[in-house]
């Protein structure tokens, strides 16, 4: 839409490799399939056509993780459930990046038992918590977006 | 309590040892963990309770003595009648006979009142842990267990429990 004729106007773009491939990253993040209790609803909400998380790059939810780059925990994590997240983090190609969705899965919210893991920090290094519960569709985008501003941010030597 | 069920209660307590008490017309007969097997078998054999509900467990500490009941919930399909029976357990040595040569569906009721109370139970062919993992300690249905796993972080002490929670490492 017109960035062609801009291109074409401008003749030559000079950027860093660090800004380019950034946000390429941030432009194409593509998060993993992964709902785990009501937080899901408002995930699947957040990606339908009211919402549109495809505006940001995020066109589909792999329901691999070797196909994506964000693993958004949405919903409560139980002790037994906690190593299978771990494996399927581990699974994850790098560069890869934790969103931590409501109040669950950023301290263990209202469930403090013996059956609930109190926040995937535990688990999983978390780039950023949303809180709410569940957190609408657009404080999901408000999680996203902060993390895509984080990864805007990030230089090659701090991330492998 | 229903004429059939009142029969049915009759013919136990002139067999067995028992207390019976009465709740909204259902029968619920208390017996001595001896006894378990045999009334169970005739239970089942002679007065029809060919179904068992289901296996569970009550703690009652620290108002009782004995602190456990385990409680095997019948149904007997062709006379329409439910009858509960009910094991006081102590809780200095909490084990009771399996009835899983009886009734097969118990195994794994028992793994779960294993799991949640800590009541063993002699002669079990696979006496795990079924809901919890493999390695926990303790058994969470049990009065005496802390109802939060962990302390709550506020402003005042965020610093302090912050230290003692575990964190992922990259």
């Amino acid at each position: 839409m017109g960035i062609e004729q801009k291109l074409g106007n401008m003749g030559v773009v000079t950027t860093t490799l660090e800004q380019a491939v950034n946000w390429a990253r941030t432009n194409a993040m593509w998060p993993m399939l992964f709902g785990l209790a009501c937080c899901a609803i408002e995930m699947m909400a957040a990606q339908a056509s009211h919402y549109d998380m495809s505006r940001f790059g995020m066109e589909l939810m792999r329901a691999s993780p070797r196909q994506s780059d964000l693993m958004i925990v949405a919903g409560r994590v139980t002790r037994k459930m906690a190593p299978v997240l771990r494996r399927l983090y581990d699974q994850m190609p790098e560069p890869k990046w934790v969103i931590a969705m409501g109040d669950c899965a950023s301290c263990g919210g209202v469930f403090n038992n013996y059956a609930i893991v109190q926040g995937v920090d535990e688990v999983v290094p978390v780039d950023v918590y949303v809180a709410g519960c569940p957190p609408r569709p657009e404080a999901l985008i408000h999680g996203i977006i902060t993390l895509h501003e984080k990864v805007r941010g990030e230089k090659f030597i701090s991330k492998a | 309590m229903e004429a059939k069920l009142q029969s049915v209660v009759q013919r136990l307590q002139e067999r067995f040892p028992l207390q019976v008490e009465e709740f909204r017309g259902e029968a619920h007969v208390f017996v001595q963990a001896e006894h378990l097997l045999h009334l169970l078998e005739f239970l089942k054999t002679q007065e029809g309770f060919e179904m068992l509900s289901t296996v569970t467990a009550v703690d009652y500490w620290p108002q009782q003595q004995p602190r456990f009941h385990v409680i095997y919930q019948l149904l007997s399909l062709q006379h329409n009648l439910r009858l509960q029976v009910r094991v006081p357990v102590n809780a200095t040595e909490p084990v009771l006979p399996t009835i899983t040569s009886i009734y097969a569906n118990a195994s794994w009721r028992e793994r779960e009142v294993w799991d949640m109370f800590g009541i063993r139970f002699q002669g079990h062919p696979d006496l795990r842990r079924i809901l919890m993992p493999q390695d926990w300690q303790g058994h969470p249905l049990r009065k005496d267990y802390p109802l939060g796993y962990e302390e709550p972080q506020f402003t005042f002490n965020f610093e302090e429990i912050n230290q003692r929670k575990p964190y992922a490492k990259e």
